[in-house]
């Protein structure tokens, strides 16, 4: 149960905000002003955690997404100067469209269509220390594994990118 | 509280929400030309599961409601790690082939 009065209609205008900035990403001309739309939408997203008492992972989204993956993603963008910037679609653009359409009405209708058991309870207490608490004890395992994929997806990033010792630099 | 200011959230309207999100990652994954705008589509499609993850960890009963929390810091990590390869691997194909559209990166079609 969600029903404050304030949180309610925070999330209809976060997720309205959400929405038009994730149609920008889809929609807009340019690469780069995609690639803002695209750092917009993950403050949206992460202020809809907020709404649904998530605060720790809200904070990890505006540190990881809106933070690193976003810088990433314009530096890849400007890395690469004379690709095509132009945010154009393929041919798949129709069926593409099709299919998300489909998607779509097939989770609504499954989300409308299900019972679930909604529990009355009210929202979580500041939740870092219980998550602290769950990776730390019945979840240390995955954690550990998500601390070597990192250090493996860090090491495979630098050797991918960097430059040949023999070849001239540019 | 006077009639006027009762709110209530329905848990349906989140998966919507959620919904939307996903169908346009999933539009963009698909029909983008650029390796760029493909991976923006990915990353939206796994902020949408996440929403999705964080609404039932919010409602549905369970004895450890807050699991659905710890499942998405997981994909937020894998999340990290999938875009710094694929961005990587976006900057060495460059290298080599002055562009990023996936429909000139044709090699393996025979």
């Amino acid at each position: 149960m969600i029903d404050d009065l304030g949180i309610v209609v925070a999330f209809y205008v976060l997720a309205a905000t959400t929405v038009a900035c994730a149609l920008a990403v889809a929609f807009v001309r340019e690469l780069i002003q995609a690639v803002l739309f695209l750092a917009l939408t993950f403050v949206g997203v992460a202020g809809i955690y907020v709404v649904l008492s998530a605060d720790f992972v809200a904070v990890a989204q505006v540190l990881i997404y809106a933070g690193a993956i976003a810088v990433l993603m314009t530096f890849a963008v400007m890395l690469t100067p004379s690709a095509d910037r132009k945010n154009s679609e393929t041919a798949f653009q129709a069926p593409a469209l099709v299919l998300a359409g489909l998607v779509l009405a097939v989770i609504v209708f499954v989300a409308y269509d299900t019972s679930w058991s909604i529990s009355g309870r009210g929202a979580f207490p500041v939740t870092a220390e219980a998550l602290g608490q769950a990776f730390l004890k019945p979840y240390v395992v995955p954690f550990e594994v998500a601390s070597v994929l990192l250090m493996t997806a860090m090491i495979g990033a630098i050797v991918l990118t960097k430059e040949d010792e023999d070849e001239p630099h540019a | 509280m006077p009639e006027l200011l009762l709110a209530d959230l329905p848990l349906e309207h989140v998966l919507v929400f959620g919904a939307i999100l996903f169908s346009i990652g999933l539009y963009v994954a698909l029909s983008k030309r650029n390796a760029v705008g493909v991976l923006m589509g990915v990353e939206l499609m796994l902020n949408a599961v996440n929403v999705t993850l964080l609404a039932f960890s919010r409602y549905v009963t369970s004895p450890r409601p807050l699991d659905g929390q710890v499942f998405a810091v997981f994909v937020i990590t894998v999340a990290a790690a999938e875009a710094a390869v694929a961005l990587a691997l976006a900057v060495v194909v460059y290298k080599h082939r002055e562009t990023v559209n996936i429909d000139e990166l044709d090699v393996l079609r025979w």
